[in-house]
């Protein structure tokens, strides 16, 4: 039920701000966060409920560094 | 395959030690370990073991009869999300009742329904507030706007659940867990953080992934070399999202708008301070959320509370899939719901 999906932010409006999954665009409450536009957040159930700072690609290297850090 | 990620692969693969348990405590991981393949990718010797992490499968039927009380109510709507709608409460579910007339709604965000509660005033408009950590401080902000702008007629009938207590519960009762694979969307409000005193107590490895195959097979890797080598830390591979701290505004909002009390998981039974109940200050807002624990007599064959407990696996239990217990037709709550254990090991049979 914990779902969450990271969506683009296209335009920040009060506590709602306008996000974009592959061109479909969606209104979430944004509460709990204080995202910028052109940011990535995670919605769960119409709420933003953090701001990723780097993009999948960004994530993936990040990741990457970690299993360095295990001593692959 | 990245050259890093093939070597860990291959040291999952070729893992020939001790036999490892670890549990996924969260369900939505249980639905990306089958999505990703990732059992075919690790040795028969690691073992990963659904735990009670889908907040549907372990909410007493009392709640569902609460909910159906209000559905049948003149001048009442109740709204859920879709998970909860198959779920069996003592005289069927919203599902059957919906289909009889009852006012059942289904809702992608509680917030929908503030914008109805405001276009109709004069029913009130009543939330089955289900959920972890990871929900609950979206019904917290709704509390706020519904202050802010004056709107009376909505009410929550809460079933919120915290994980910390329901894991404590599960290193006390099953010293054969190896290690834990923590809940990154519940970890994305609370942190990290909180799992280290129960690393240190029951010194065993907890490690926040994300949903992505490569989080997963990292996380693994990271549980498996900790428990080779005797170490019991806590791993952060979600750190995107999930910060030590957490999300302050969102702890923020759990402090001001709820209470912790005991609460009924089933499986489990009743933990001290497992619920998250609203405070006392906003309970014009509560639609009668305490007491709600009884719970169905499941079929005897019905192993549901073991799966929930991570003591057998779906395909373990008698009723599972051959003995007639499928989503269609459904004899525990792991079976209904799209997050529950057996649901999830049913569709990817």
């Amino acid at each position: 039920m914990c779902i969450a999906i990271p969506g683009k932010v296209v335009e920040v409006d009060g506590a709602r701000a306008r996000v974009d999954y592959s061109g479909n665009q969606v209104t979430v409450n944004t509460g709990l966060v204080e995202p910028k536009v052109g940011q990535y957040v995670l919605v769960h159930a119409g709420c933003a409920i953090e701001v990723m700072e780097k993009d999948k690609a960004e994530e993936l290297i990040e990741l990457f560094a970690d299993i360095e850090e295990l001593g692959a | 395959m990245n050259e890093q990620l093939a070597k860990i692969v291959s040291y999952l693969k070729d893992y020939d030690g001790p036999e490892i348990r670890l549990m996924e405590v969260c369900g939505t991981h249980t639905a990306a370990i089958f999505k990703g393949a990732i059992r075919s990718l690790i040795s028969p010797k690691i073992h990963l073991i659904s735990g009670p992490g889908c907040p549907v499968c372990v909410t007493p039927a009392a709640f569902i009869d609460k909910c159906v009380e209000y559905a049948h109510m003149d001048g009442h709507v109740l709204y859920s999300f879709g998970d909860m709608l198959k779920v069996p409460g003592t005289a069927g579910s919203l599902s059957d009742h919906k289909g009889q007339g009852a006012h059942v709604e289904v809702v992608y965000s509680p917030f929908e329904v503030l914008e109805k509660a405001a276009a109709q005033p004069e029913v009130t408009h009543v939330v089955a507030a289900v959920g972890f950590e990871t929900t609950a401080p979206i019904y917290g902000l709704m509390i706020r706007e519904m202050q802010e702008k004056d709107i009376h007629n909505v009410r929550l009938v809460t079933a919120i659940k915290t994980i910390l207590p329901a894991l404590t519960w599960i290193c006390d009762s099953q010293p054969e867990i190896d290690g834990f694979i923590c809940p990154g969307h519940v970890c994305v409000i609370i942190g990290s953080d909180p799992f280290l005193p129960l690393a240190e107590k029951y010194k065993k490895p907890f490690v926040v992934a994300g949903f992505e195959p490569e989080h997963l097979l990292v996380t693994i890797y990271d549980l498996v070399r900790q428990i080779e080598a005797g170490e019991h830390n806590v791993g952060n591979h979600y750190k995107n999202a999930v910060h030590a701290a957490g999300n302050r505004k969102a702890l923020d909002v759990l402090e001001e708008y709820y209470t912790p009390g005991a609460a009924v998981w089933r499986g489990l039974g009743s933990i001290p301070d497992s619920g998250l109940y609203i405070s006392e200050k906003y309970q014009e807002y509560d639609g009668g959320s305490f007491g709600l624990d009884q719970d169905i007599e499941l079929p005897p064959a019905c192993r549901c509370a073991d799966v929930i407990t991570g003591r057998i696996n779906p395909a373990d239990c008698p009723m599972f899939a051959s003995g007639s217990c499928t989503p269609t037709s459904p004899y525990g709550p792991c079976m209904v719901s799209a997050e529950g254990a057996c649901g999830i090991w049913y569709r990817n049979r």
